[in-house]
């Protein structure tokens, strides 16, 4: 087919608009990042004088500095929601797109359910049931409802991807004298790896984004988590905004991210539209 | 909408062993997962109803006790939670359907893409990508008086206090949503275009149709259903809205969204009791939602149509 230059031209003006509005906040917060304290309310985009103390002060004091901690925190429990997620939700998946057994829908409808719930309708209760079970402010009280809240998701892109992987193969290791659980285990689940993978991407970007359980559940660096942390920063003085300090530990949280997202691409869009096109 | 249909096999033979030991392993599999999705929401959720018909303040627990509807009286009869209402709806309403018009866009020319695909789906991944509370900083000192480079700009009032009016921080909360979700609108609204048979555009561009009929009768009602489950989801999302409002303003200037008041009441003022009645009213308004939804996206799907008609 031809094209007229006037297309490629509308194109790519609008390739670099797309591009441009993406990456203006981060651009901003980065370049406040660098700002020292004197021109950090200069207004102006880009930093005149460089300095990288917004970073070093984050992590000054070790275990007592104000990102270290929330940062492990962070990515333990975004970690160990993960793992439990999506283990629990390849079993579930499993059952639901190859075995035959009463309620398969009606899990799949309150797992959907699940998925639009409103988080802040089960802050309160959490809180007190936390306290009264000992899990207010560990991470087991975070782990917890992030691993419920991304169950659904998990679920329907693992359904999604094992309808995909051909049936005939479990058949055949049963033949061949495997138990359902083998067949499971030595057939299956190597096929599934890659749609494991993309739903254990988004239940990680998930939990670590996540910010009302984060604020509503934790009461100190013991299991606070960045996002958490980073809206209960102080300054160095009460007369000091930490705007230099916030910028800096919101561009590292963001980097990691950003590269994971950069990688793994075609499997987050694979994951975020599965499901949602199909029936 | 999103159900994925199940694949029935056809078992007309009476259970044999194989088919018990089936089911068996079926429901041993889901059971976890069940498990856990109904300790963190069905029982929190009774839980809260349960709350909210006491006077349960942790500050002062000693007058604890039964009050009936007392709470939801006291809620229901309050301006600040009118506000929240109307400030939620008003959020969700603007910013999907800002969301829907950018994202159908954004869908059509990555569909339609001659080149720089992939640069594209690189740049609206980003926003997705960022965390919710950053992404509201970042917005938040753009326009913040005091550090921000938007009072800057030309033909912006230099000494424009953002967060000083309840239209003005409305409108920078609202642009924050927009930038972080349009990506997921536009991927979702990508995947339904990919699945419209290209044989209909050759079909009505060779009987002559512009392309703008093109895409209101044929692009549209195929891609209805996509249509309404990015709909539903962003719709839903988007009233659960807490982060960026907690961050830029923290409610102040008669900006708090249901989740804020909510927020407030349950953390900020421990009072459980009145805190657990709102909790149970945004659970109601986002069950009527979905039901609406749900209702509208029974009636477009086709079969359904066929028996009307």
């Amino acid at each position: 087919m031809n094209r007229a230059p006037r297309d490629y031209l509308k194109w790519t003006v609008g390739i670099i608009v797309v591009v441009f509005i993406a990456v203006l906040p981060l651009v901003w917060i980065f370049s406040l990042s660098l700002k020292t304290p004197a021109t950090v309310s200069d207004k102006s985009f880009f930093p005149k004088e460089f300095t990288l103390d917004n970073y070093s002060t984050l992590f000054q004091g070790g275990f007592d500095s104000p990102l270290l901690r929330p940062l492990i925190n962070s990515v333990s429990i975004a970690l160990i929601a993960t793992v439990i997620a999506v283990t629990l939700a390849s079993f579930t998946a499993y059952a639901i797109a190859r075995l035959d057994f009463p309620g398969k829908s009606a899990i799949l409808a309150g797992a959907l359910a699940i998925a639009m719930f409103p988080q802040i309708s089960v802050v309160g209760p959490l809180f007190d049931m936390w306290r009264a079970l000992h899990l207010y402010d560990t991470y087991p009280g975070l782990i917890i409802p992030y691993l419920t809240f991304s169950l659904p998701l998990a679920i329907y892109i693992l359904v999604a991807f094992f309808r995909e992987i051909p049936w005939e193969l479990e058949q055949a290791a049963q033949v061949d004298g495997a138990t359902p659980w083998q067949a499971f285990s030595k057939v299956i689940l190597p096929l599934a790896a890659p749609g494991v993978f993309t739903a254990a991407i988004l239940v990680f970007i998930f939990a670590w984004n996540d910010f009302i359980f984060a604020i509503t559940l934790t009461s100190s660096d013991a299991s606070r988590t960045v996002p958490a942390a980073l809206a209960f920063f102080q300054g160095d003085s009460q007369f000091t905004a930490p705007t230099g300090n916030i910028a800096a530990a919101a561009v590292l949280v963001t980097i990691p991210i950003i590269i994971f997202v950069l990688i793994f691409q075609r499997r987050i869009v694979a994951g975020l539209t599965a499901g949602a096109v199909k029936g | 909408m999103t159900a994925i249909p199940i694949g029935k096999r056809s078992k007309k033979a009476p259970a044999s062993d194989k088919t018990k030991a089936e089911r068996k392993l079926g429901l041993m599999l889901c059971a976890p997962a069940v498990v856990a999705m109904l300790l963190v929401t069905v029982y929190p959720i009774l839980y809260a109803v349960a709350l909210s018909v006491q006077k349960v303040d942790l500050r002062f627990p000693e007058e604890s006790g039964f009050v009936g509807l007392a709470n939801y009286k006291a809620v229901l009869t309050s301006d600040l939670w009118w506000q929240g209402v109307f400030n939620t709806s008003l959020i969700a309403v603007v910013s999907v359907s800002i969301e829907l018009v950018l994202g159908m866009g954004l869908a059509l020319v990555m569909h339609r893409a001659i080149f720089g695909r992939g640069v594209v789906r690189t740049a609206v991944l980003i926003p997705y990508g960022v965390v919710t509370v950053v992404a509201a900083f970042a917005w938040f000192f753009a326009f913040d008086p005091s550090s921000g480079f938007v009072n800057n700009l030309p033909f912006v009032p230099d000494d424009k206090a953002w967060f000083g009016g309840h239209n003005s921080s409305l409108s920078v909360i609202i642009m924050a949503e927009v930038w972080k979700t349009t990506p997921f609108m536009g991927l979702l609204l990508l995947a339904g275009l990919a699945t419209i048979d290209e044989g209909l555009y050759e079909a009505a561009r060779v009987d002559g149709a512009t392309a703008w009929q093109r895409f209101w009768r044929i692009t549209l009602p195929l891609l209805k259903p996509a249509l309404l489950v990015a709909l539903l989801f962003r719709t839903l999302d988007a009233f659960r809205v807490f982060d960026s409002i907690f961050v830029m303003t923290r409610g102040a200037q008669d900006t708090e969204s249901v989740s804020i008041l909510g927020y407030n009441q349950l953390i900020s003022r421990l009072n459980l009791g009145l805190g657990s009645a709102v909790s149970v009213l945004i659970f109601v308004l986002v069950l009527l939602i979905a039901f609406v939804f749900v209702r509208i996206l029974g009636t477009s799907n086709p079969a359904s149509q066929g028996e009307r008609s």
